[in-house]
């Protein structure tokens, strides 16, 4: 069914899993507000969070099998990239809440509204999985800061914690000014902020060299930058990563980054694809200057939490590789390996979240030595985590084949990038020195004396770490259904011929 | 357009206020003092009304007026009077050397990008087309017919999201800055 956006009901109804969120999280907001503050309202909220979560995937499930399309020209897009990254994004907000109902507990953490800002925050995302109009896309891009930046900061006893709101705010608030010049510069040269409309624009009046469209599109790519933490724009992660409530950051880690490199790409292909020529060589750069600089901080990082958040920082480098290579192939790799490095990461930072310890100290790598002693399954846990993000074989699970996409989708592309394929070989190569280290120290070092006994886990923590570790490994074994999953919910926006040669932007050849 | 029929008129006016709004804004990023700095603002908000309304844009300079000089500006005051920010000297700006270098090459870049842009030339189909100037449109809706028309229709979601986005800046602020909370600790 053809949906016209221009009639409100038909927007709404293309809204539907969007506008359940927002309503859920206004309606929870009201709850949190009403009741006497205590650990149960805490929960309460929490678990009607998750419930409102469950009933956005539906929703969004039954957009997706409905094969709804909406008139071209909309302000949102109704496609199944979209439903892909809703998906994505729910699933990630879900675990959050799970485990943010479970560290306010532990921490006596009363503030409910906790869990109403990860709603809003995933309002905010979906609108950016949607949006097909620079001005909706800024809105989602602010509705999930702003609510990103009190959640960094919601356990106010912390001094890590307030330091690592303030950061991103100040930050996230300067990449908001590069972001909104960029839009206002690129309306100003193409007088549209709806993304087809930009292209066409780009394509009747050859806009291809045109100063202002370019010096738009270089402070796009910059906000864009600062907001997936790309190097050189990525020295607030690991400080937020740090201060921020475990769950929070891998909320940061897996749903923001999904958000962001969603819309990143849809202005990239949708809007800007005529422009690969001009925009292909700096996005290269940001790539391989992601990769190779995260890769090598990393290595030296003793605070586990430190290096996930750069370990973070050097997907976002491979996430670049698909942007740069401008073909619908990339954008499926991009929705496999957005969904497996998910997977890994929320395992990952709820397993962090378990062995931290209490107050302010810093969670240490030297604190995971001889886990498998006392704890053999949640090393083995992280063990399949950290070597699906290293993308090795069989015991990663499905981070193999993630990166097995997104090397293919850098080889097939438009634009030649095998030096970026190879980077992305020679620097996973590097990241083992990281996630090995944690892995030897939980196997082969001997615990040491006196060492913490972990807390007891949560039920919904052992749901969390059980749940993605099964699935990484499932689906590494049989991965085609996913496979086909993502293949079928690329975007599909310029056909690109090889025999005619149609479809391919100025400036590129075969 | 009014300013086919009066060139000078529109002319002196724009480059009167422009001057005026570029001078305040200066001051107001070199004052030392908030309140000082914040009534330069209101200058820059003044002044910028002035130029809407002579684009033709009655309506934009009357909201310019009432929300930003009138609403927001007097909220600024108040929240500096009531932190008791008024005193300049417990205030540190930019004085390093280094940030004033930086700041000063960040102007720069900005010229120099506002000049080249100026050269740009820009294809003749993207300014409006004749038939919908100002005062057509103007005349079957009024001033504010033109704003609310499109905010209903074709900006509606940007409308609503907005709406979104300061409830959830108002719910962060009151999480952030309201009371501890009985089981604080510390």
């Amino acid at each position: 069914m053809t949906l016209d956006l221009l009639i409100p009901s038909q927007l709404a109804h293309a809204l539907l899993p969007d506008l359940l969120v927002m309503a859920g999280a206004m309606v929870l907001m009201l709850v949190a507000a009403w009741d006497r503050e205590s650990a149960a309202r805490q929960r309460r909220v929490g678990f009607g969070a998750m419930l409102v979560v469950v009933v956005a995937i539906a929703a969004t499930v039954h957009m997706a099998v409905g094969g709804y399309t909406a008139a071209a020209g909309g302000v949102i897009a109704v496609d199944g990239y979209r439903w892909a990254l809703d998906l994505i994004i729910l699933l990630s907000a879900l675990a959050t809440i799970a485990l943010s109902i479970e560290q306010n507990a532990r921490d006596g953490i009363l503030t409910a509204e906790t869990h109403v800002l990860v709603l809003f925050a995933a309002a905010g995302m979906m609108m950016l999985a949607a949006g097909r109009d620079l001005m909706v896309i800024f809105l989602g891009i602010e509705i999930m800061s702003i609510a990103i930046y009190v959640l960094a900061g919601i356990d106010r006893r912390r001094a890590r914690a307030a330091e690592a709101s303030l950061k991103y705010f100040l930050l996230g608030a300067f990449a908001t000014g590069f972001l909104l010049y960029g839009i206002a510069l690129i309306y100003g040269a193409t007088g549209s902020t709806q993304l087809n409309e930009i292209g066409a624009k780009i394509v009747h009046f050859k806009l291809y060299t045109h100063p202002m469209l370019l010096v738009g599109t270089g402070l796009l790519l910059i906000g864009m930058g600062f907001k997936v933490a790309a190097a050189p724009f990525h020295m607030w992660a690991p400080d937020v990563y740090e201060g921020s409530p475990t769950p929070v950051t891998a909320f940061m880690a897996a749903a923001v980054k999904a958000a962001a490199f969603a819309t990143f790409l849809r202005i990239w292909y949708e809007g800007l694809y005529f422009l690969t020529a001009s925009w292909v060589v700096p996005v290269s750069a940001l790539a391989l200057l992601t990769m190779f600089l995260g890769n090598v901080v990393a290595l030296s990082q003793r605070n586990i939490k430190r290096m996930l958040a750069y370990s973070s920082v050097v997907h976002t480098g491979y996430l670049l590789v698909a942007i740069a290579s401008s073909t619908a192939l990339a954008s499926t790799a991009m929705i496999f390996y957005l969904f497996a490095y998910g997977l890994a990461t929320f395992g990952a930072f709820a397993i962090v979240m378990t062995l931290q310890p209490d107050g302010d100290a810093p969670a240490l790598v030297s604190d995971y030595e001889g886990l498998w002693q006392t704890r053999p399954w949640l090393a083995s846990a992280m063990a399949v985590y950290l070597l699906a993000l290293l993308g090795f074989p069989i015991f990663g699970g499905i981070g193999f084949f993630a990166k097995w996409y997104l090397l293919q989708a850098a080889l097939d592309s438009i634009t030649g990038l095998v030096p970026l394929a190879v980077a992305i070989v020679l620097t996973s190569v590097i990241s083992a020195g990281y996630y090995l280290q944690v892995v030897r120290a939980m196997f082969m070092s001997p615990r040491p004396e006196g060492a913490r006994e972990p807390a007891p886990m949560g039920g919904m923590t052992r749901a969390v770490i059980g749940v993605t570790a099964v699935l990484i490994l499932a689906l590494g074994l049989f991965p085609s259904q996913l496979v086909r999953y993502s293949s079928e919910n690329g975007l599909h926006q310029h056909p690109y011929s090889p025999t005619t040669g149609m479809g391919l932007p100025p400036g590129i050849r075969p | 357009m009014g300013n086919e029929f009066f060139p000078l008129f529109y002319g002196f006016h724009f480059y009167l206020f422009g001057l005026i709004a570029l001078v305040s804004s200066i001051l107001f990023v070199t004052r030392k003092s908030p309140v000082a700095a914040a009534l330069w603002l209101i200058n820059v908000m003044f002044c910028l009304a002035v130029l809407y309304i002579l684009l033709d844009a009655q309506f934009i300079g009357a909201i310019q007026v009432l929300l930003y000089a009138g609403a927001i500006m007097v909220v600024f005051l108040f929240v500096v009077m009531l932190l008791n920010l008024g005193h300049p000297s417990e205030l540190s700006d930019i004085r390093g050397k280094g940030g004033r270098l930086a700041a000063g090459f960040v102007g720069l870049a900005l010229l120099a990008e506002i000049m080249v842009l100026a050269r740009a030339e820009f294809p003749a189909k993207l300014t409006l087309p004749a038939a919908v100037t100002t005062e057509a449109a103007q005349g079957t809706a009024g001033i504010i017919g033109p704003i609310a028309a499109p905010l209903f229709r074709e900006y509606l979601l940007a409308f609503e999201l907005t709406s979104i986005l300061l409830l959830t800046a108002i719910v962060g602020a009151v999480v952030i800055g309201k009371k501890r909370e009985a089981g604080d600790a510390g």
